[in-house]
């Protein structure tokens, strides 16, 4: 994993790792050699919560195209959501 | 050359000793059976862990007759599966260039003091590791052959510089006091075929005793059986430069 790109934000929610559901406090998206998926570089996204240790984490790599769609797929949902007057936002 | 009337025999375990700053570190050791003396090589595992791949890597060299040893570069960090631990370190930037040279050293370190040893150590690494390799060859001064497979970010931009990695490689290609293997794949993009010219150059301007070998059809990481970007002939035939090289330098 040679490029060492990686980009990081907090988040809240809910991931499910292979004990069960956990709650999130971190997504760290690195484009870099994945574990699994079969390309030399993708991204690879890692749902964490660090304070549970290294094992809590819902991982996901995809190819560099699939990450755009995604990432579009993810803002036009927002976008709709956010329109919708009947919609509202639950704040814990 | 091994035949098949000999005694074969392999001790592997997890041992611990100390690294950088005096820590305690795990470390897998696989050496022959016997009394020796036997050359050793130090391994410096890629960014994905230390993962089972260099636990084989390790056994093999053991195998051909040397006291191998694969210190856990990310033991400081965190323990869990290779891939959970390394994911953790890459989101983290990876480990600093500082603590792997001092862990690397204290392998080499105990690999020689051992009684078996026959007083010569070399280290071999791929990805990061291979970086790790070619820098320890630059910056420290105990190994007597370094097999650089692969490394990226051997040439560093300025933009590229943390404070884990500070200093671009290259920038001590003057500092390499050991001969070098190099083994790289043309399709690779990290370190590209640009990169590597430019290092090979670096290397034979500083007047550097290497041999470099590229392989056509090869991408990154064409060893790693366990992964698609494995390539058969080219994995064959640097296993068998490798080995070569590491017997002439090491014996």
């Amino acid at each position: 994993m040679c490029t060492m790109i990686c980009e990081r934000t907090e988040v809240e929610g809910s991931g499910k790792g292979r004990d069960g559901w956990f709650p999130l406090e971190m997504v760290n998206v690195s484009y870099d050699h994945p574990f699994n998926a079969p390309w030399e570089y993708g991204v690879n996204i890692d749902f964490v919560n660090q304070s549970r240790g290294v094992g809590s984490r819902v991982a996901v790599e995809l190819s560099p195209q699939s990450a755009k769609r995604l990432a579009e797929t993810i803002i036009e949902a927002l976008k709709r959501g956010e329109a919708d007057p009947q919609i509202q936002v639950s704040v814990l | 050359m091994y035949t098949t009337e000999q005694f074969e025999g392999i001790i592997a375990e997890t041992i611990t000793i100390n690294g950088t700053n005096g820590d305690a570190i795990h470390t897998y050791f696989a050496r022959p059976m016997g009394a020796g003396p036997f050359p050793a090589v130090v391994l410096a595992h890629h960014l994905p862990g230390w993962d089972e791949l260099y636990r084989e890597f390790t056994r093999k060299l053991a195998h051909h007759g040397y006291l191998a040893i694969s210190p856990d570069l990310y033991c400081r960090e965190a323990h869990g599966t290779p891939e959970d631990v390394a994911a953790a370190v890459r989101a983290e930037g990876g480990v600093s260039d500082d603590q792997v040279m001092g862990d690397l050293e204290a392998a080499a370190k105990y690999v020689l003091s051992l009684p078996n040893s026959n007083g010569k150590v070399g280290t071999f690494g791929t990805c990061s590791g291979g970086r790790h390799v070619f820098l320890a060859g630059c910056r420290l001064d105990c190994f007597d052959a370094i097999v650089e497979c692969w490394g990226g970010n051997v040439i560093m931009s300025d933009e590229q510089l943390t404070d884990k990695q500070p200093v671009s490689p290259n920038s001590y290609t003057q500092d390499l006091n050991a001969p070098l293997l190099g083994l790289f794949g043309d399709l690779d993009q990290s370190p590209t075929p640009d990169q590597v010219n430019q290092h090979e150059k670096e290397l034979k301007a500083a007047g550097k005793d290497i041999e470099f070998h590229r392989y056509p059809e090869a991408g990154h990481g064409f060893f790693y059986f366990d992964r698609p970007i494995y390539h058969q002939s080219s994995a064959v035939d640097g296993w068998d430069k490798m080995l070569t090289f590491l017997g002439k330098n090491l014996s």
